[in-house]
C-alpha cells in the first residue's frame, strides 16, 4: 500500500490455459486502480491493454459474462479460492494478489471460461421442466398457496451457475453425479400443482445412474450457493420421497405413482 | 427396480451400516464393557454370546455378509471422492472427509481384529477370553492399534448414523440435522468411553 503513492495498483494472478487441452499457467497482471471496480471490468481493462506484469504483450484473458447482475451465472469463476460470480466480486472487498481460477470440475474452454454442459445436459435427465403445451389448450393451472409460492420461488433463483457442484467433492470425473443443482429444480417442479403431475417420472429419473444416491452429506453446496438455495433441505426432501416410493413401489398397489 | 441399481446399492449400504452392523457394534462393545467388572463378568458375557443357538448363521448373515458389502462399497465410494477441506473448511465437508478416513481405518482394524479372534479360534482353537485379550493388550502397539481400531468405528457409526437419517429422509430440516448432529455426539462420547475403558481395563 505505501509504495502506491502515485498511481494506486491492483495486482492479479490469473490461471490461464490457452486450449481446453493444454497445460494451465499462472500470469500476473498489473492494472492502474479505479474506485469501484469489479472483477469483470478489471478482466476488461486487461483486455483493453493486454500487457502482463513484467511488461510483455499477451494474449488477452478469455472469460464469459451475461447478466452482469448475478443472475445468469455464466461468469462464475474461483476467485481467492471461493468458486463465485466475478460481476458482483468487488475489487475494494478482495484480497490482494486477486487469484483468478477457472472452476475446475468444468471442463475448461479456454482461460476462465469453462463449459457448464453437464449442468444442462443433467437437468434434462432428470425433466427438470413442467410441461404446459399440449395438442389441445391445457387451461389455466392450479393457484398455489402465496406462502408456497414464495417458497417456490427461492428454489426458482437457480442459475446454474455451478458453484454448488465445484464445491462438491462427489462430483469430480471419477463419478457420474449430476449434483445439488439439478436435484432441487426435481423438488421445484415435483413441488407446483401442474408439476407434481410428472412427478413419478422425474423421481425415476432422479433415482437413476448419477443421481440422488450419490450425495455424501458433505453440505458444502447449501454453504457456497449465491443464491442461498436450501440444496441440502432439497436433497433430504427427495430422500425421503424417494424412501417413500421405493417402498410403494415393492410393497403396494400396481398403480401407485 | 432394474434401472437404479445404484440407488439400490447405496441405500443398501446405508441401511447395513446400521442395521445389522451398528447395532451389533454397540452390543460388542457393550459385552465389552464386562471386562471393566473383572475377568469373571466378561467372560460370563463373552460365554453367553458365544453360546447363541445357530451362532455361525448368525455370525454370517448379520455380521459378515453384512459387512463384507459394507465395506467394499463403502471403499469404492470413499475412492470416487475428492476431498476439498483445504478450500471448503466447513464441519460437515470435515466430518465428510473424516467418514470416509475412519471407514479405511476400522476396515484394516476390524480384518486383523477378525483374524486375531474369530479366525483364530476357527482354525487353530484358540480360546476367546479375557486372557486372549489381556495378553494382546500387553503390547503397548497393539494396545494403541486396537485404541485408534475402536474410535474409528465408533466414530464411522456416528457420523454414518447422522448421514442414515439424511439419507432416508427422516431429518430434513436444517434444525432436525443439527439436533442429529448432537445426538450422535452424544453417542459417540458414550461408546468411545466404554470402548476405551475395556481396552483399559483388559491391558491392566
Ligand atoms: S443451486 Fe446455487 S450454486 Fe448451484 S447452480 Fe444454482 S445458483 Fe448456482
Ligand atoms: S454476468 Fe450473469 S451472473 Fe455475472
Amino acid at each position: 500500500m505505501a509504495e502506491a503513492t502515485k498511481t494506486k495498483t491492483i495486482k492479479f494472478i490469473i490461471t490461464r490455459q490457452d486450449s481446453p487441452d493444454s497445460q494451465s499457467y499462472e500470469e500476473e497482471f498489473e492494472i492502474p486502480y479505479r474506485k469501484n471496480m469489479n472483477v469483470i471490468s478489471a478482466l476488461m481493462e486487461i483486455r483493453r491493454n493486454p500487457v502482463n506484469a513484467k511488461g510483455e504483450e499477451t494474449a488477452p484473458v478469455n472469460w464469459e459474462m451475461g447478466c452482469l447482475e448475478e443472475v445468469c451465472g455464466a461468469c462464475s469463476m474461483v476467485i481467492n479460492g471461493k468458486p463465485r460470480q466475478s460481476c458482483t466480486a468487488l475489487i475494494d472487498q478482495l484480497e490482494q494478489p486477486v487469484r483468478l481460477e477457472p472452476m475446475n470440475t468444468f471442463p475448461v474452454v479456454r482461460d476462465l471460461e469453462v463449459d457448464r454442459r453437464r449442468m444442462f445436459d443433467s437437468l434434462k435427465k432428470v425433466k427438470a421442466w413442467t410441461p404446459i403445451d399440449g395438442t389441445h389448450d391445457l387451461g389455466p393451472g392450479e393457484r398455489m398457496a402465496e406462502s408456497r409460492r414464495q417458497w417456490a420461488y427461492e428454489l426458482s433463483k437457480c442459475m446454474t451457475c455451478g458453484v454448488c457442484l465445484e464445491a462438491c467433492p462427489n462430483v469430480n470425473s471419477n463419478a457420474n453425479f449430476i449434483g445439488p443443482a439439478a436435484l432441487s429444480q426435481v423438488r421445484l417442479h415435483n413441488a407446483t400443482p401442474n408439476g407434481s403431475l410428472h412427478k413419478a417420472e422425474r423421481m425415476a429419473a432422479v433415482t437413476g445412474d448419477g443421481g440422488l444416491q450419490n450425495c455424501g452429506n458433505s453440505q458444502n453446496c447449501v454453504q457456497s450457493c449465491p443464491k442461498g438455495i436450501p440444496l441440502t433441505t432439497s436433497i433430504a426432501a427427495l430422500n425421503r420421497e424417494a424412501t417413500v416410493q421405493s417402498f410403494k413401489s415393492f410393497f403396494g398397489s400396481d398403480h401407485n405413482q | 427396480m432394474a434401472d437404479n441399481r445404484e440407488f439400490f446399492y447405496r441405500r443398501l449400504h446405508s441401511l447395513l451400516g446400521v442395521i445389522p452392523i451398528g447395532l451389533f457394534l454397540m452390543q460388542h462393545l457393550t459385552v465389552n464393557f464386562f471386562s471393566t467388572y473383572g475377568p469373571e463378568a466378561f467372560n460370563n458375557a463373552a460365554g453367553f454370546m458365544e453360546n447363541l443357538p445357530l451362532r455361525l448363521g448368525l455370525e454370517i448373515f448379520v455380521i459378515y455378509l453384512p459387512l463384507l458389502f459394507h465395506a467394499i462399497y463403502g471403499v469404492f465410494i470413499a475412492f470416487t471422492a475428492e476431498p476439498n477441506t483445504i478450500r471448503y473448511g466447513f464441519f460437515r465437508n470435515w466430518m465428510f472427509l473424516v467418514q470416509r478416513i475412519t471407514g479405511i481405518l476400522t476396515l484394516i482394524f476390524i480384518a486383523w481384529h477378525v483374524w486375531e479372534t474369530r479366525l483364530a479360534n476357527a482354525i487353530y482353537g484358540t480360546e476367546i477370553n479375557f486372557d486372549l485379550m489381556a495378553s494382546i493388550l500387553s503390547d503397548p502397539i497393539m494396545f494403541w492399534f486396537y485404541i485408534i481400531g475402536v474410535v474409528s468405528a465408533v466414530f464411522h457409526f456416528a457420523n454414518g448414523l447422522w448421514s442414515f437419517f439424511v439419507t432416508w429422509g427422516l431429518t430434513i430440516s436444517p434444525k432436525s440435522q443439527l439436533v442429529m448432529t448432537y445426538i450422535t455426539i452424544a453417542i459417540f462420547a458414550v461408546f468411545t468411553y466404554m470402548g476405551i475403558s475395556s481396552l483399559i481395563a483388559f491391558a491392566s
